[in-house]
């Protein structure tokens, strides 16, 4: 069984985001970017299951500039096997990124697709539900826990208020929550070994889709900065503050 | 010229830095205070195949350069490690540089796989404690009696002595007047240490208490003739090979504390707010920073220098010396004005900047001290008489 894991490459969980001067989007020159961490987990969760026996080939994919490479040798040497770059200067969003993943799961012909559940930089949260509709396959979005049985998936989803427990039949389409595994640190062995994995890179010409963005960002701003709390001295002072300044009694 | 790290460095540095997260500034502060090998961090280094990073492919190594080494080392140091971090593996990573050079095949294979997977430390007793910087005047015997060696004398300094189950020790083995030259007659072996026979009393010292550095007394220790590495009484020269990569590890680690102590009291500078401003808003807080910075990015750029020298197999001594002493200072004054930034709460422990300040001057002492190197570059490449 082979699976596909898209890969996202976005501006790395640790960095302070800052909005560009013109409010056109997140500043990303300089900045350290890194695998969407979700997309690390879902990689942790094939190269799992190919451990198991489960599956026996992991593609690993990303969408977006050049250096999206760095990402699939990231997950190359997590374990996948080998990856596929599709390289474009488009700004790509949702639907443009499930259409291309679509026409590589039909060319791959992949039993599952893991992927995270949404990346950290745009959080849309729709790419594993678009694709899955393109494909018309079955999808377990939000896994905390994922068991492969013969051509049944068991889905563990997190949801408002407790787990729910799906089974899909397979093909389908996974996306992962944060508690669904821990992923692993790349040992030297294996960066070294992921420098001799095979990525491909295609144009998403090659696959006949237009990435042309079909949503406009308008503006993108920060958030108000927090005002710095304030220190009182006695309970009728916290009283008058709450009546006067912040007007909550 | 390239400047740039390649992708596989990068991945060295990131894959490196992720591991040291799970070791966190407490994890450091309580090693600081209770002592203990930080067991944990070398396993994990183990774990991921990071012991054998510059070892040979063909003994389970990488076979990777002493530039990704010093990348390495210098990842360690700078997550907040320190010297304790770095110290606790730094002879594992290429200690056994004459081993790999100038040992037989059924040497390798017997002695380095081992230590790549973790399974063995070892230790590298070379000073004396009557003999300092003269090396080749020590005098810890080792004599020949049959199949073996029997060594009598004294060590002093030697590190990881207490955790290290094998030893790099040089010794004499031709009394020195009995040579023609001093540089003769000193003889390298890589063997087991006997607890019986040797005895290992631990330091009291500045900082660094996770790594232990001790006195070794030896009372008629054997060593098995096929330990000795290369030829008897060619020893010195079997380990000034392994000099210039060591003093560059030791000066990527030491940048790497100096930048995680500058990283430390530009965040304090940033957020101390005294006479209704942030510290850092007066220049007599931020200039001191950026000059340490700018001694930092010098020294690394010596560093790596010296690095890529030697991986090329090019002449590195004058590089790997000027990035010792470089980098050593430049922490040092890194560290110190991170104390001196944070005020009165720099000589906190909470803060962790002042064991970053104890912990910088092993850098500067070990494993040759400033002067001597100033020495070196004095005669080497000035063309000065000698001095010493
Ligand atoms: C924390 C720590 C860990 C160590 N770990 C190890 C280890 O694992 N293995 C090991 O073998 N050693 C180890 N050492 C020892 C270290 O390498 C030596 O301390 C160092 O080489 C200096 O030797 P010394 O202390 O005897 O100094 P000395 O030789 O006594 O020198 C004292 C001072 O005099 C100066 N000096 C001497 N002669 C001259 C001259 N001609 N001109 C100018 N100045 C001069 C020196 O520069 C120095 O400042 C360690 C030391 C420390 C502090």
């Amino acid at each position: 069984m082979k699976i596909l894991v898209p890969v996202k490459r976005v501006v790395d969980y640790n960095v302070k985001v800052r909005v560009k001067s013109d409010g056109t989007g997140v500043e990303t020159a300089g900045v350290k970017m890194s695998m969407n961490p979700f997309d690390e987990i879902a990689v942790e969760e094939a190269v799992r299951l190919k451990e198991k026996g489960v599956a026996t080939e992991i593609i690993a994919v990303s969408m977006g500039v050049a250096q999206c490479g760095e990402t699939i040798r990231t997950a190359l040497a997590m374990g996948a096997d080998r990856g596929i770059l599709v390289e474009t200067d488009a700004d790509l969003q949702p639907l443009a990124v499930a259409k291309m993943l679509k026409v590589l799961v039909d060319r791959e012909q992949p039993t599952l697709v893991v992927m995270g559940k949404q990346a950290i930089d745009d959080d849309m949260n729709a790419t594993g539900q678009m694709l899955a509709a393109l494909l018309g396959w079955a999808q377990g979005t939000f896994a905390s826990k994922v068991a492969i049985e013969g051509d049944k998936a068991t889905v563990t989803r997190e949801i408002d208020g407790g787990l729910e427990t799906v089974a899909l039949k397979l093909p389908a389409v996974v996306t992962t929550d944060l508690r669904l595994n821990e992923p692993r640190y790349a040992s030297l062995p294996n960066i070294m070994k992921a420098r001799k994995k095979p990525i491909e890179t295609i144009k998403p010409a090659d696959l006949g889709v237009d990435p042309a963005p079909r949503l406009t960002v308008i503006k993108v701003a920060e958030p108000p900065k927090r005002q710095a709390g304030k220190k009182v001295g006695s309970v009728a002072e916290l009283v008058a503050k709450l009546k006067t300044e912040a007007k909550v009694i | 010229m390239d400047f740039a790290l390649s992708d596989e460095q990068e991945a060295v540095r990131e894959a490196i830095a992720r591991i040291c997260t799970r070791f966190d500034d407490k994890y450091w502060h309580d090693r600081d205070q209770t002592g203990g090998f930080p067991h944990e961090l070398h396993q994990a280094m183990a774990e991921g195949g990071w012991l054998g990073i510059c070892m040979p492919t063909d003994y389970g190594g990488a076979g990777l350069g002493i530039t990704e080494a010093a990348i390495m080392m210098q990842a360690i140091a700078e997550s907040g490690a320190g010297m304790s971090g770095a110290s606790a593996i730094h002879m594992n990573i290429f200690g056994l540089n004459p081993v790999v050079v100038f040992g037989t095949e059924e040497q390798k294979a017997r002695m380095l796989p081992p230590l790549i997977a973790g399974r063995e430390k070892a230790c590298f007793a070379v000073t004396e404690p009557n003999t300092g910087l003269d090396t080749t005047r020590l005098r810890t015997r080792a004599e020949r009696r049959g199949d073996r060696y029997v060594v009598n004398g004294q060590k002093v300094w030697i590190s990881t002595a207490q955790v290290a189950e094998k030893m790099l020790l040089l010794a004499r083995t031709t009394p020195l007047d009995q040579v023609r030259k001093r540089t003769e007659g000193l003889s390298l072996f890589y063997t087991t240490i006997d607890r019986a026979r040797v005895e290992a009393r631990e330091i009291p010292k500045m900082g660094r208490k996770a790594v232990d550095s001790n006195q070794v007394f030896f009372d008629n220790f054997e060593v098995p003739v096929e330990d000795r590495i290369g030829e008897e009484g060619r020893g010195f020269e079997y380990i000034l090979h392994g000099m210039n990569p060591e003093r560059i590890l030791i000066a990527a680690e030491a940048v790497g504390l100096g930048r995680v102590a500058l990283a430390r009291a530009t965040q304090y500078a940033k957020e101390r707010v005294v006479f209704e401003r942030p510290i850092g808003q007066n220049q007599a807080i931020q200039h001191p920073l950026a000059e340490a910075w700018m001694q930092l990015e010098a020294a690394q750029l010596m560093v790596m220098n010296a690095a890529w020298r030697y991986d090329r197999g090019l002449s590195c001594g004058a590089q790997a010396n000027a990035s010792k002493y470089l980098a050593a200072e430049a922490g040092f004054f890194a560290c110190q004005q991170a104390v001196m930034t944070h005020g009165g709460f720099g000589y906190a422990k909470e803060y962790h900047v002042e064991r970053y300040l104890r912990e910088i001057m092993i850098p500067r002492l070990t494993p040759v001290s400033p002067q001597l190197i100033l020495c070196f570059i004095a005669e080497r490449v000035l063309g000065l008489p000698k001095s010493y």
